[in-house]
């Protein structure tokens, strides 16, 4: 059936704006560093030779190096990197829907009124920089910070436990930064929930808890879905927090990156990382996407 | 408008006064806070009854039924099934199924899954299972839509699917929350004749809540007049009907004229009433019990006056009107007739000829219905 719309002037700039800016601010530059991962390192400014090269005039040479991709695997380091922002990015996933599972809930459950207020509390830490709350951390876990001052005065623990620069902290960090974005996709899936359902179950002979794994559970499925890949996708590549509060054994793939763009100059080699971070990441986004759009669908 | 409702209302349980009763609360209360929605009801519901609890929103009706499910505790008062007490268990325990309003059916699960689920969480083994889910859906004719979602039913589907699974573990008592509330007007007319069929067919205690009067009529055995938390009255259809114990119970069953007036003679073959609302006298044959000179109403049906153009006997029971309005229903005519005293009364008359006649617009008329018609309430 065709759906008849009434035409508005300039629906297609409106439409168009996104795109535009996608297309100059992530195609361009994302062709760029493709552009940039097959070319050879120099030691010059910009430190790479260019792809292209004019030869007498009228011949075109494109001179393709697939030895930065190729070099990714040869090294250890760089898989090792790979497969290490894979774990913590799944163990911090799973932290955050273990702890934003009953957090959303419980915010469903609540009065109205008293809902407003808990989702206001969730989204309060926005109005701080990122940066600026991991710092707070640093604050809180160091040897002589907060946390370790309260049990040594409260005579807990004799000498300061070691937190801050320890997987520990990292993944505090991680699971703390993310958790609204566990919250709030997993409060609007369960708050659409009919609550009539679980006296239904209760009334077909479930326990609560059984009435729970049946039907409340099965129907967030996609707000569990959503809320694990807003977490998953964006800490694979995540550089400041492992940087800031995880030691130097935090492994992972964004700080490679960083390092060998910055300290090693090798910006065909930290640009052959970076596209293959991102094909690592496509199919979780594309999965997301048919989440979404399931969602939107209804059920 | 009355069927009846299976053995149960044939051998009339509740006028034995040795009969056990299958489902009794004993002063039961039910308090929100401040608001009191369910006041000290005592009810007792025989087995194999369809009985209905009529209200307007908000009488307390559906408290009262979410009792019965364990879903609501009571206040005070006591609930028993069987002559088991269910005051404290909770609804997973209990031997009642419960068919909601918007039927709660579970989106993520097949029809057969629906119904399954109860038998399922029963451990009912598998093949016992499949076996009772088949012949349910068979019953409620819905067998060829086992594999659909619920999403893609339509409403009257969704309906008996909700029912399928209530009534697949043969509870003892089947609470309805206004089980045909979501349906059109025919389909509803037809499920009614359905629900009442399936009852007698497996012969389950029925519970329903509505606020449609029709829809009780058609349905009960026994019907229970609630407002504000209070059953205002209890009994058959037509007992309610014809015999109304207040100007509530008259006016919220079927449409009624209310005339209020003074007992002028207070015997006990008859009572005369007289009426300045009317602007005549009632003259009703039998007694009542009321205070003399007390102010009385006269409730009298629309399908019980008589209209005519020529005067009846009189004076009592007579009364003279000019025809305002006139509807016309195809079975029968509505006459809004009024009065010298400015009160409106509504008439019904079968057309039985095909040339609907004789009276129309402005016309003058006697009005007059038979001493047992009226019906005089105190309240």
């Amino acid at each position: 059936m065709k759906r008849l719309r009434p035409r508005i002037p300039g629906r297609s700039l409106v439409v168009a704006l996104p795109y535009l800016w996608l297309l100059v601010f992530f195609v361009a530059p994302f062709v760029i560093v493709l552009k940039i991962s097959f070319s050879d390192v120099d030691m010059a400014i910009p430190p790479y030779r260019p792809l292209f090269d004019w030869y007498a005039q009228h011949a075109l040479a494109i001179r393709l190096n697939f030895n930065n991709y190729a070099f990714l695997f040869t090294d250890r380091l760089y898989i090792d990197a790979f497969l290490n922002s894979v774990k913590v990015a799944f163990v911090s996933t799973i932290f955050c829907l273990l702890l934003g599972y009953p957090m959303a809930y419980g915010m469903a459950r609540a009065a109205p009124r008293t809902r407003n207020i808990l989702l206001l509390l969730v989204v309060l830490p926005f109005w701080t920089s990122q940066l600026l709350r991991v710092y707070a951390w640093i604050g809180l876990l160091k040897a002589n910070g907060v946390i370790n001052n309260v049990l040594m005065g409260l005579g807990v623990i004799h000498s300061p436990l070691t937190m801050l620069y320890t997987p520990f902290a990292m993944y505090v960090g991680i699971v703390y930064s993310y958790l609204p974005f566990v919250i709030l996709p997993l409060y609007a899936n369960i708050e659409k929930m009919d609550w009539q359902l679980l006296e239904a179950a209760l009334d077909l002979g479930c326990r609560p808890w059984q009435a729970f794994y049946k039907i409340t559970l099965p129907l967030s499925r996609n707000g569990i879905l959503a809320g694990s890949m807003l977490v998953f996708i964006p800490a694979v590549g995540e550089f400041v927090i492992p940087t800031l509060l995880g030691g130097p054994n935090s492994l992972m793939i964004g700080r490679i990156l960083w390092d060998e763009f910055f300290s090693n100059r090798d910006w065909p080699v930290a640009s052959a990382v970076a596209i293959l971070m991102l094909l690592l990441l496509v199919p979780f986004m594309m999965w997301y996407q048919s989440i979404q759009a399931r969602e939107t669908a209804g059920p | 408008m009355t069927s009846d409702a299976g053995q149960a209302a044939k051998a009339a349980p509740w006028n034995d006064p040795h009969a056990k009763p299958y489902v009794e609360l004993v002063r039961v209360s039910k308090s929100f806070g401040d608001f009191k929605a369910v006041d000290d009801v005592s009810l007792k519901i025989y087995r194999g009854e369809i009985f209905c609890l009529l209200g307007a929103s908000g009488c307390g009706k559906t408290t009262l039924l979410r009792m019965l499910g364990g879903f609501e505790t009571p206040s005070s008062g006591r609930i028993f099934i069987d002559g088991e007490d269910m005051t404290g268990v909770p609804p997973y325990e209990r031997p009642v199924n419960m068919m909601f309003q918007s039927y709660a059916l579970f989106p993520h699960m097949t029809v057969a899954q629906n119904v399954a689920f109860g038998l399922k969480q029963d451990r009912v083994p598998k093949a016992e299972i499949r076996e009772r889910v088949a012949a349910m859906l068979d019953l409620v004719k819905l067998g060829e839509y086992a594999k659909r979602k619920p999403g893609q039913l339509s409403g009257g589907q969704r309906q008996r699917v909700a029912l399928a699974r209530s009534l697949v573990k043969r509870p003892k008592l089947l609470l309805l929350d206004e089980p045909l509330g979501a349906l059109d007007k025919k389909l509803r007319e037809h499920t009614q004749f359905e629900l009442i069929g399936l009852q007698h067919q497996l012969g389950v205690t029925f519970l329903v809540v509505t606020h449609d009067q029709e829809e009780a009529m058609t349905l009960a055995s026994r019907i229970a007049v609630m407002d504000h938390g209070i059953i205002v009255q209890a009994g058959t259809p037509s007992e309610i009907y014809e015999f109304p114990n207040s100007k509530f119970v008259a006016d919220f069953i079927g449409s009624v004229n209310i005339f209020e007036g003074k007992l002028i003679e207070d015997e006990p073959e008859y009572v005369r009433i007289g009426s300045e609302e009317l602007g005549g006298t009632i003259y009703v044959s039998h007694g009542i019990s009321a205070a003399p000179e007390a102010t009385v109403w006269a409730a009298v049906r629309p399908e019980k006056i008589l209209m005519s153009t020529s005067p009846p006997q009189g004076p009592d029971n007579v009364v003279r009107g000019t025809v305002q309005d006139i509807a016309y229903l195809g079975d029968l005519s509505i006459y809004l007739v009024k009065l010298p005293t400015g009160k409106v009364v509504r008439v019904t008359q079968p057309n039985t000829t095909r040339h609907a006649d004789a009276i129309g617009w402005d016309q003058e008329v006697y009005l007059s219905w038979d001493p047992s018609s009226p019906v005089i309430v105190t309240r």
